[in-house]
């Protein structure tokens, strides 16, 4: 347990330090939900590219180094195809309605004092754990 | 010069999201659930990613972005239908399946084929999203 925070404090620090890199760098918002839907909306090629970019450096680093530095590391995500495919089109259409996530509100605005990031993260926190609680506690379906 | 900022800072995002546990869907869903066996490692990532950013926004202050063109603009401060709505149906799914959209991409390589079948949904979503988010305009603006 206590190892776990350490390393959540150590991961946190790397995932702030590449979004102060890629705002300091390039003048973006590290939004997740931002760059991949930006994809599919219509935008300038050299922003593409950054956001292609981006996603390969996501998706390939950790790819490249979970092998040699978190072997054991395994999402659990769940087996059921059906909740997969809810769970994901309810994150994909709340976060390009909000206009952010986890990393774009969460992480990029709450630490600008913004009011739009800061109220967005208590309430996917909040319906979140409600859902959590309900799914689990109540109906016992996860 | 843009791009090779660009796959650092999604190499630092990758990395961090794998070391600190994030990719982990039973953690997240830990987070969440406040009345059982309740996991804080969430408030530690997102607190310890908060820090350099705070001394970042200060760092945009009167200066202009390393490989030119402009910070970004300060957001209006309004809270919209569409921000509470839209956080709302998100906090939903995060819930059912323990991923928000920087781990799915994160944990693609090693969340077998329903974390393809997870990020596929996630997509057709975003793509949706805008006819939903006008739908939800007209709604609100409804006599």
């Amino acid at each position: 347990m206590q190892v776990e925070w350490v390393w959540g404090l150590i991961g946190g620090l790397m995932i702030g330090c590449g979004a102060a890199v890629f705002l300091l760098g390039n003048g973006r918002i590290m939004g997740a939900s931002g760059i991949l839907g930006g994809l599919f909306s219509p935008a300038p090629r050299d922003v593409q590219f950054e956001r292609l970019v981006f996603i390969c450096g996501l998706i390939g680093t950790p790819m490249l180094l979970r092998p040699l530095i978190a072997p054991e590391t395994q999402t659990h995500l769940t087996g059921s195809v059906a909740i997969g495919i809810v769970a994901g089109l309810l994150v994909g259409v709340g976060t390009r309605i909000a206009n952010g996530c986890t990393s774009g509100h969460g992480v990029c605005g709450i630490s600008r004092f913004s009011r739009r990031g800061i109220v967005a993260t208590l309430v996917f926190i909040s319906s979140g754990a409600v859902t959590m609680t309900l799914l689990r506690h109540v109906w016992s379906v996860i | 010069m843009r791009g090779v900022i660009a796959f650092v800072a999604g190499a630092l995002f990758g990395t961090g999201l794998l070391i600190s546990g994030m990719t982990d869907t039973l953690k997240v869903q830990g987070w969440l659930d406040v009345f059982g066996n309740w996991d804080p490692t969430l408030a530690f990532v997102m607190g310890g990613a908060i820090l350099p950013m705070l001394l970042a926004w200060r760092l945009t202050r009167n200066r202009r972005p390393i490989a030119g063109g402009q910070f970004p603009a300060p957001v209006a401060s309004g809270i919209d239908r569409r921000l509470v709505v839209g956080s709302g149906l998100f906090g939903v799914g995060w819930a059912l399946a323990g991923l928000c959209p920087g781990p799915a991409l994160a944990s693609l390589s090693y969340g077998g084929l329903n974390g393809f079948v997870f990020l596929i949904a996630m997509v057709a979503g975003m793509v949706a999203a805008p006819t939903l988010g006008a739908q939800l305009d007209r709604v609100a603006n409804a006599p």
